[in-house]
């Protein structure tokens, strides 16, 4: 007998007739509708009398998913299955293996696959107010996947299109209506260019896996994912751009390699002199290593060497004004060589603290001084790390390691800037910094 | 800078941090008005690296003070910088969210001015998400490790997954190549997470509505290749964090050349089969009730020819064959070429019948790794070759084949 069965409603009503009278699965077709049958559907069985026998709970999941495969025997494979179930097979469902239940549960999963990536792959584009997307799912399954859009965009108004129906939501309810052709695909939207963007940039190209990609997104619905359409592009361009990563790499690392076994101060500066951590020293451009007595119980620690005397000029005033001898004081900096030139770069100074910071920490080792005076913020974060706030502690003693205290103070450069020159606030500020190192130097370690 | 240049910057910045899960958050939230999260993430998109796409990952700024060896964003590095406003992260996300092409955002960011105020940026999108627009898709916020507790607090109220980067395995690599970041700081920003999350469970099981508190847990990273450290140690250390902190995931990301990398650091191809295997390996750990020392010692590494767990079953043999209809889950879990999901319909199928050779295949048990370790209903010859000395390779895969060919 050949029973019409256009869903999944109509086929559970035809079954349970077909089940209380007994008809076994051999002597049924079903047919859904689309293809053309060569016979008429014929009559039902009349309405039951008798209550259908008791079906298990996950049969009834399991059909309704598989209610949405687009195979045409679906029925007929889930009614052989539902017959053995109600005739002395109940456990049946368990059996993974059995060849009737292994095709339903294969059917299940490929629906469940189906739902997850339209879930996935839907591409909303705005039109005026209302939000449109066309997709084509491998299965007859919009109105499974609809919910999980209504739960997900309530305050949208939007509309998702397949070539076998179609579904809105207007605020309040979901409207399912007929399919329609991929010509009806809304246009693009302004965002997609920003979208393609970010998948360019999220993309790392050191890293292809296209296999395991097409796997994920398989490429027949390429067609309706606006990235797709530069991934031609990312995989040409990928090669260079890994060549150019490589390339890339930043300085030769740190002065830690070129480190002698004997950390005094002569040691330390003869090894500094063949570094080329940062690749900007080299012969003929030896690092400026500091200068000074070995002994002296203050260290000056500047950002970089600099080619204006105005600078050391002020900063020489500004010791002598603070008390100091000039010559009991050493001097050394962050970085040991200027920067190169940068308009670009105004804060390059930062730059190359990493490679150089080594030296330093060397060289304040080896002078085990009582007070390090750190000028402007780069040398204090050089020296006290780089959390250090120094519009917020700057003249402020701090400890430095287990002997030391430093004192962050304006670098001479800065008051320089100041327009209101070396009379400024800063200028006093610098002095008065000086003074207060000067007095625990010489108030000796606590 | 136009908003397009900044999201080129801070997406590409962002791209080194494996974690995009969007999974395991509980419900979703009440008085939303857009979005949900609803247990199982949903990846939308795949990069041609195999990657999924599930949330819009991205940098508040790419300025950092810190100096990180690995990282592209460390303050000697030369790279592009830019810096969003919070408002342009919010805009993006719901922009980016109506048209279904993200589940959520993950946000991280360089640490600029304080650890404190670092933070306080990133809660202030979460928190402008969540109140200003009814927002209930996925959140996943990064901690700066360090910041204060009453931050991270507020942090887990807005965010469904919160995350504090271990960066490397060991403390002397991180000496080496983090000079700024210490273990301790790290843990002790998660433990800040796992206390608040044990409370609001705590809190729920007493029958108190408490606020939600990253509902989807917490998680870390750690670079891989960049030190000579051993796998066995990188999995001891992942293993302290899933016991002591309660992680949900730890993430292993191949140590891979970045743009303007430092000369110190490999520029090679990063080792995607050895992160490949330490992910097989964690899988071991967290669903098979393997332990780490069974696994790999800790001075070694794991093979890169075959899967950890048929590595195991190689040096075991006198374990097996394993009777298929009679061994009990743990043991059966140990059957190389079987996984869990296939151990649960076993256990179902064998109630009502002994299982045979055949029925192994069609569950697609991966029969050519399984077959001389099991003992089935019917005569399964291949037992015999369980003590030959080319057993491995008979059993072996193609070098590369679960990895997708590409690699």
């Amino acid at each position: 007998m050949i029973v019409a069965a256009p869903d999944f409603a109509a086929w559970r009503a035809a079954a349970r007739a077909l089940l209380v009278a007994a008809v076994p699965p051999a002597d049924v077709l079903f047919d859904d509708g689309t293809a053309p049958g060569l016979f008429a559907a014929g009559e039902l069985p009349p309405a039951p009398t008798a209550a259908a026998p008791e079906v298990p709970r996950a049969f009834v999941a399991l059909a309704e998913a598989v209610a949405c495969h687009r195979e045409a025997q679906r029925w007929d494979r889930l009614y052989r299955v539902l017959w053995r179930l109600t005739r002395g097979e109940p456990h049946l469902l368990a059996l993974a293996t059995d060849d009737e239940v292994s095709w339903l549960l294969r059917a299940e999963k490929s629906v469940r696959r189906d739902v997850h990536k339209m879930h996935a792959f839907v591409r909303f584009r705005a039109v005026g107010g209302h939000f449109v997307a066309w997709h084509r799912p491998d299965h007859r399954i919009v109105r499974r996947a609809a919910p999980f859009f209504r739960r997900r965009f309530p305050e949208m108004r939007w509309s998702i299109l397949t070539p076998d129906e179609s579904v809105t939501w207007d605020g309040v309810g979901l409207h399912f209506g007929p399919g329609v052709p991929a010509g009806a695909a809304p246009p693009p939207d302004v965002l997609e260019d920003m979208w393609k963007t970010y998948y360019r940039a999220t993309f790392n190209p050191a890293r292809i896996k296209l296999t395991a990609m097409k796997k994920e997104l398989p490429v027949r619905h390429w067609a309706t994912l606006p990235e797709a359409a530069i991934i031609p592009d990312l995989l040409s361009e990928a090669g260079d751009r890994v060549a150019a990563m490589v390339a890339h790499a930043e300085g030769a690392g740190s002065a830690a390699a070129f480190m002698p076994a004997a950390r005094d101060l002569d040691s330390l500066r003869a090894a500094a002199r063949s570094c080329t951590a940062c690749g900007r020293c080299g012969p003929g451009a030896p690092p400026a290593f500091g200068v000074g007595p070995g002994g002296a119980r203050v260290v000056l620690v500047g950002d970089h060497p600099r080619a204006s005397g105005a600078a050391d000029d002020l900063l020489a005033g500004a010791l002598a004004e603070a008390g100091f001898d000039p010559a009991a004081v050493y001097r050394t900096h962050a970085v040991k060589r200027a920067p190169r030139p940068s308009p670009a770069a105004p804060r390059e100074p930062h730059r190359g603290a990493g490679a150089c910071r080594p030296w330093l920490t060397a060289e304040l080792a080896a002078l085990a001084p009582a007070v390090v005076v750190c000028l402007g913020p780069h040398a204090a974060r050089a020296v006290l790390g780089p959390l250090f706030r120094f519009a917020e502690r700057r003249g402020e003693p701090v400890a430095a390691g287990p002997v030391a205290r430093a004192i962050a103070t304006h670098h001479p450069s800065a008051v320089l800037r100041d327009p209101a020159g070396t009379g400024s606030e800063m200028g006093a500020e610098l002095v008065r910094h000086l003074a207060l190192a000067r007095r625990l130097a010489a108030r000796g370690p606590e | 800078m136009d908003i397009r240049r900044k999201l080129e910057v801070l997406a590409d910045a962002a791209k080194y941090d494996a974690s995009c899960a969007s999974s395991g958050s509980s419900t979703t939230r009440r008085d939303r008005r857009l979005g949900s999260t609803e247990g199982m993430g949903i990846c939308h998109s795949y990069t041609p690296d195999g990657r999924c796409v599930s949330l819009l990952k991205l940098l508040l700024t790419n300025y950092c003070v810190y100096d990180c060896k690995f990282c592209v964003n460390r303050v000697s590095s030369d790279t592009p910088r830019a810096r969003f406003t919070v408002a342009e992260v919010i805009r993006l996300t719901l922009d980016f969210y109506r048209r279904n092409y993200i589940e959520g955002l993950f946000l991280s960011s360089g640490i600029v001015g304080s650890v404190d105020g670092t933070m306080e940026q990133l809660i202030a999108v979460a928190r402008g998400l969540r109140e200003d627009h009814g927002f209930g898709g996925y959140i996943h916020l990064k901690l700066i490790p360090g910041a204060s507790p009453e931050l991270v607090a507020e942090a887990g109220r807005w965010a469904d997954r919160l995350s504090a980067n271990i960066e490397l395995p060991t403390e002397q690599d991180l000496r080496q190549l983090a000079p700024e970041k210490t273990h301790a700081e790290v843990t002790g920003t998660m433990a800040v997470v796992a206390d608040g999350i044990a409370e609001r469970a705590a809190d729920a099981r007493a029958g108190l509505t408490a606020p939600a508190f990253a509902p989807a847990g917490q998680s870390t990273q750690m670079v891989v290749g960049a030190t000579p450290t051993t796998d066995g140690v990188i999995l001891a250390t992942a293993d302290a964090l899933y016991r002591v902190q309660k992680l949900r995931r730890v993430y292993y990301s191949a140590y891979s050349p970045t743009p303007h990398a430092d000369a110190r650091l490999p520029a090679l191809r990063p080792p995607l089969l050895r992160e490949h295997r330490l992910y097989q390996a964690d899988w071991l750990l967290r669903f098979y009730g393997f332990e780490v020392r069974e696994v790999v010692a800790p001075g070694a590494n794991l093979a890169l020819d075959v899967d950890p767990k048929l590595a195991w079953a190689l040096a075991n043999r006198d374990r097996f064959p394993v009777d298929v209809n009679a061994a009990p889950r743990e043991l059966l879990l140990r059957v190389p070429g079987v996984g869990v999901r296939n151990v649960d319909r076993i256990l179902a199928i064998r109630r009502h019948h002994a299982l045979t050779a055949a029925d192994l295949r069609k569950l697609r048990v991966n029969w050519k790794t399984a077959a001389p370790f099991v003992l089935t209903g019917d005569h399964n010859p291949a037992v015999r070759r369980l003590d030959t000395v080319g057993l491995k390779r008979s059993v072996q895969p193609t070098l590369f084949d679960d990895l997708g060919g590409d690699a």
